[in-house]
């Protein structure tokens, strides 16, 4: 699309060759600068879980050493945080997903009053800056006596979470055609067979990309978990606290194998979605 | 602000009307609301009660050993901007400027994507989203060795006297960049990038490539259809992608944190401290109320200014 307006440009001033490459893929060379931006700290990361630091602080490259590769769970806590993250990010993720997925059904499903008043809330939880949330709901915990732990979190997860299930889901339910629904109805089935095999599995993938989300929301999410934990321990707390005190080589292998793994998943599932995709057509 | 009232599915004529022609009787009619009861319940008691709550906190007068009591206090609010409009200032400057940057830098990216990569499309978006998968916070503590004092960013930065210029502009001290204003925002836009370039590539996306090419018929230069076919086209992206990058930067305080010193203090750092250090609550309630109204007052004007109220 850009060819016409280049051939313009070159018959008016005719730059060199160099230059007029240069001015074509100028768009993409910028993109591709600010990809390189978005994934140096994840090759520094890669790079750095290799190192043999001097002292507590894992910033400066020393020298090569496989150390921390070889004893991942070799921190106090570490392995132990990791493992509460994980859990927590599951048990977060089937709440946020069961009630996420209920209420997108109910918006987009069937009309009724409060409809504007309930997209309101919806919406809300993701359009505030996560420090008024997380020291709002910590008010309440404090004053309602409540123990923070891993309860405590657990609450607040759910909570930031269901709003972007709902999204996900309700995008997915609105643009499928209702007539494949009715279509089920005048074939005799039942209202539970109608929703069990038609709607869900249409649903499903906006039902599966809410949970990914709320997994990788919870996994990470600092800055609520700091104000709701307490004395409990969560991996990116965990993380935030080494920045004060030592940031082990470990956290680097960690962090590398999380965006390995996640890779190869996400390549995986690309491949199979190909290969389902040509055995269809 | 409000979402759409009714959303009507994409093939307008073959809306949920013949569906409701069937007979529904009252026990159908409440199947809404059994539905919703849950997850609603839910955000009222854990989102939207403490927010009412915190209103309560933030006029209280009293001390941890003695209790708190609402006493009306509003003098919680002068005092607390009095004492800390600087870093409110610094909060508004660092994330409008962190939220231009991504603005500028993912425009170009969400572009290549959505009509450059051709079959690269999908590798790109694997690298675009993949960084995600690592701990932000283990990213964030990357800056410190990208950005350390005298490594090959800071030396590239001074053989170029850039650096001669953000100090002479109040970015950075002298021969370095952490603990600087400028490692704050670099942070914040490095941080918040994904969520620019995914709205923009998704607004992107849905433009018809025809138009450019009924642009370059006639005899528009590239730059003339940039600005005045594609970029209109992507305003629901840009609006998006302003609004999610700078929200959750004006609030944040990890970058201000672990990039910057004690002169970069962001607001979240401040209401951070009075409630997990200070524990002075009523404070940090009413900072945290000032820094939600202040957001939700720009947010309004931005939206009404940009015309895409249908957006959220």
């Amino acid at each position: 699309m850009a060819v016409h307006g280049t051939t313009q440009a070159t018959a008016v001033r005719t730059p060199n060759r160099g230059l007029r490459w240069l001015r074509r893929n100028v768009v993409a060379i910028a993109g591709l600068c600010t990809l390189g931006y978005l994934i140096l700290p994840n090759i520094v990361v890669m790079v750095f879980s290799f190192n043999k630091p001097n002292g507590r602080f894992n910033y400066q490259w020393q020298r090569f050493s496989t150390d921390a590769w070889r004893d991942p769970c070799g921190v106090a806590d570490l392995c132990g945080s990791l493992g509460l993250s994980l859990q927590l990010a599951l048990w977060a993720t089937v709440g946020a997903t069961v009630l996420g997925t209920m209420i997108a059904f109910a918006l987009a499903r069937y009309r009724f009053r409060a409809r504007s008043g309930v997209n309101t809330l919806i919406f809300l939880p993701m359009a505030m800056p996560e420090v008024v949330m997380a020291a709002s709901l910590a008010t309440l915990f404090l004053n309602m006596g409540i123990q923070f732990g891993f309860w405590t979190i657990l609450i607040a997860h759910i909570m930031f979470c269901l709003s972007f299930v709902v999204t996900a889901v309700k995008a997915r339910v609105m643009s499928m055609d209702p007539r494949l629904e009715q279509a089920a109805q005048d074939l005799y089935a039942s209202p539970v067979q109608t929703f069990l095999r038609v709607t869900l599995p249409i649903a499903a993938p906006g039902i599966a990309s809410g949970a990914l989300l709320s997994f990788a929301l919870s996994f990470d999410d600092f800055i609520i978990t700091n104000f709701n934990a307490g004395s409990t321990v969560t991996f990116p707390m965990f993380v935030w606290g080494s920045a004060q005190r030592g940031t082990p080589v470990q956290i680097n292998v960690i962090g590398t194998a999380m965006f390995l793994v996640a890779v190869v998943c996400v390549v995986v599932g690309q491949l199979a979605g190909a290969r389902k995709r040509s055995k269809r057509s | 602000m409000t979402t759409t009232e009714t959303p009507a599915p994409p093939d307008g004529q073959a809306g949920t009307a013949p569906l409701e022609v069937r007979k529904t009787p009252t026990r159908k009619r409440l199947v809404p609301y059994w539905l919703l009861l849950p997850g609603i319940l839910w955000l009222i008691v854990f989102f939207a009660a403490p927010l009412v709550y915190q209103a309560s906190t933030s006029i209280q007068t009293g001390s941890l050993e003695e209790g708190f009591k609402v006493t009306w206090h509003f003098a919680t609010y002068w005092d607390a901007l009095g004492e800390y409009w600087p870093q409110f200032v610094r909060s508004v400057g660092y994330a409008a400027t962190a939220t231009a940057l991504c603005l500028l830098l993912g425009y170009p990216l969400a572009y290549l994507i959505a009509f450059k990569a051709g079959r690269w499309r999908n590798i790109v978006m694997i690298l675009v989203i993949a960084p995600f998968f690592t701990s932000f916070l283990i990213r964030t503590l990357a800056w410190k060795t990208i950005l350390a004092d005298g490594g090959p960013v800071v030396g590239l930065l001074n053989s170029l006297h850039v650096l001669d210029v953000t100090s002479w502009l109040g970015l950075t001290e002298g021969q370095r960049v952490l603990a600087t204003p400028l490692a704050v925002v670099c942070g914040l836009t490095y941080n918040f990038l994904p969520f620019m370039v995914l709205p923009l590539y998704t607004s992107l996306e849905r433009i018809d490539p025809r138009l450019h090419e009924a642009a370059g018929d006639l005899y528009a230069r590239p730059s003339t259809t940039f600005r005045r076919v594609t970029f209109p086209l992507s305003m629901p992206g840009v609006v998006a992608g302003t609004l999610l990058t700078f929200i959750p930067a004006a609030g944040d305080y990890i970058n201000a944190e672990l990039l910057g010193s004690t002169d970069q203090k962001m607001i979240g750092n401040v209401i951070q401290s009075q409630f997990l250090r200070v524990l002075d609550y009523p404070t940090a309630a009413a900072l945290s109320f000032i820094l939600m109204a202040a957001i939700l007052a720009m947010v309004t004007i931005y939206i009404r200014k940009s015309g895409t109220e249908d957006l959220v």
